[in-house]
């Protein structure tokens, strides 16, 4: 039963990726940059009758407009691969990466729309203002259990702040690919690796597709 | 209950082999056959029942059902909480316990949590690792799923101390057991259809975010820094 909570801890946590988007917020600090993009598509989630009816592309452009421009998904999957990365060939590394976005949007979008009608609380953020990597912290209040935290680890880049790391109920996302992606590494390769990512985003997608789900 | 666990932990160390195998995990083929067993049993009986369940009654109705189940186990989180020394958590989680009961209505309403008493989460495999137990080897425990050796005492401690378990007649205990499990996973539908999006072995996945939740709690959040196993890909990580 434990297990099962965490795994529901593991999927506010995901709903909480939502978290980071908007244009201006380049030069915000971090926290106020989770802050305003968590608030501003859960705000257009309960706005939109097509997405609360369970419209999942709808859902899927949304977070793609709001949510990825804060994101690293090149770091996230170098840290996701480990040692493997530096293998990878250049073209390895972009398909890894796409294949590993497309995954991480589904499962958020699917963790959003169970979750986003959750209160949260923004804690406030603890570094000096010349850091360059932070963890920003929001705590989901659930009804009747222990608030989950989920924590941003955040970059400094040119570009702004990016997240390269969700931690949910203090699982963090990279590091539990980890041993998946150095499985499948070692028993068929970075293009195994590809291929049961992209076999997995098909069966997916088509899933999603098919009536009456 | 805990005799049954040593028999199973010592039939598992019987099989463990020295093959290439994830050190946290040594009994990994054995613990995956339970884990197809859970899995079958969660989708021909837990599910079904968790979904008519969440369907047929409305969520006022389970939120009573949530806080009632929530505020008996209040009651052993803070003995755990005093005996891992957070006095103040302890307190807390007992003032939780007095102020459901009664202004709550035997725990339906959770009106601590209003007044400012956070629910804690603690259990006895919490408290071994509080006071220094390692995890020791992950195991599936047949029927509850992810553990490891040391939760696995810890949760045998957890039923035997369980009040539910001093509720007669016993028709009305299991009945009671029973209400408890189908809101549990009902509770968690999503989650596990999510779960099953994210993974693409989801033994795999579960039991690395079981170890790394397990780590977090033990620590209340705030586990020191663990080195990144990618710097020693074929060493032991632990």
């Amino acid at each position: 039963m434990t297990t099962r909570r965490t795994l529901a801890s593991a999927l506010v946590a995901l709903a909480a990726l939502g978290l980071v988007s908007l244009a201006r917020t380049q030069e915000l600090p971090p926290d106020e940059l989770v802050k305003g993009v968590t608030l501003e598509v859960v705000d257009l989630i309960a706005k939109d009758k097509d997405i609360r009816a369970g419209n999942r592309t709808k859902l899927i452009e949304l977070i793609d407009a709001k949510v990825l421009p804060h994101f690293n998904f090149a770091a996230m999957t170098a840290l996701a691969m480990g040692q493997s990365w530096n293998k990878a060939t250049a073209e390895q590394k972009k398909r890894l990466t796409d294949e590993f976005r497309t995954l991480l949007v589904r499962t958020y979008a699917s963790a959003l729309a169970a979750y986003s009608e959750q209160k949260f609380d923004f804690r406030p953020l603890r570094a000096k203002p010349t850091d360059t990597d932070v963890t920003v912290q929001v705590r989901v209040l659930q009804p009747g259990a222990q608030p989950v935290p989920i924590d941003y680890s955040m970059e400094k880049t040119a570009a702004g702040w990016k997240v390269y790391d969700v931690m949910v109920g203090g699982v963090s996302l990279v590091a539990n690919y980890r041993t998946e992606f150095n499985n499948v590494v070692r028993a068929s390769g970075i293009d195994g690796l590809v291929k049961d990512l992209s076999t997995k985003n098909r069966s997916l997608a088509a899933a999603a597709a098919a009536p009456g789900k | 209950m805990r005799l049954a666990l040593a028999a199973l932990v010592a039939t598992l160390a019987g099989c463990a082999s020295t093959a290439d195998r994830d050190p946290r995990d040594p009994l990994e083929p054995l613990n995956r056959r339970v884990y197809r067993f859970n899995d079958k049993v969660d989708q021909v009986i837990a599910q079904p029942v968790a979904r008519t369940y969440r369907k047929a009654v409305p969520e006022e109705v389970r939120s009573g059902v949530r806080n009632f189940f929530g505020n008996i186990g209040d009651f052993f989180i803070g003995v755990n909480n005093f005996l891992q020394g957070k006095f103040e958590e302890g307190v807390g989680d007992w003032a939780r316990v007095a102020f459901n009961t009664t202004i709550g209505m035997l725990g339906i309403f959770d009106v601590a949590s209003d007044m400012g008493y956070e629910k804690h989460n603690e259990d006895f495999g919490q408290t071994f690792g509080w006071w220094g137990a390692r995890p020791g080897p992950y195991l599936i425990l047949p029927f509850l799923g992810s553990s490891d050796l040391r939760d696995g005492v810890g949760t045998g401690l957890d039923m035997y101390t369980d009040p539910l378990g001093e509720v007669r007649p016993y028709h009305t205990q299991y009945g009671l057991w029973g209400l408890r499990l189908t809101q549990t996973r009902a509770d968690l539908l999503d989650a596990s259809r999510i779960l099953e999006e994210a993974a693409l072995d989801k033994y795999v996945f579960q039991r690395d975010a079981y170890l790394q939740r397990r780590r977090s709690l033990v620590y209340d959040g705030h586990p020191p820094r663990q080195k990144e196993p990618e710097d020693d890909d074929q060493k032991n990580t632990r």
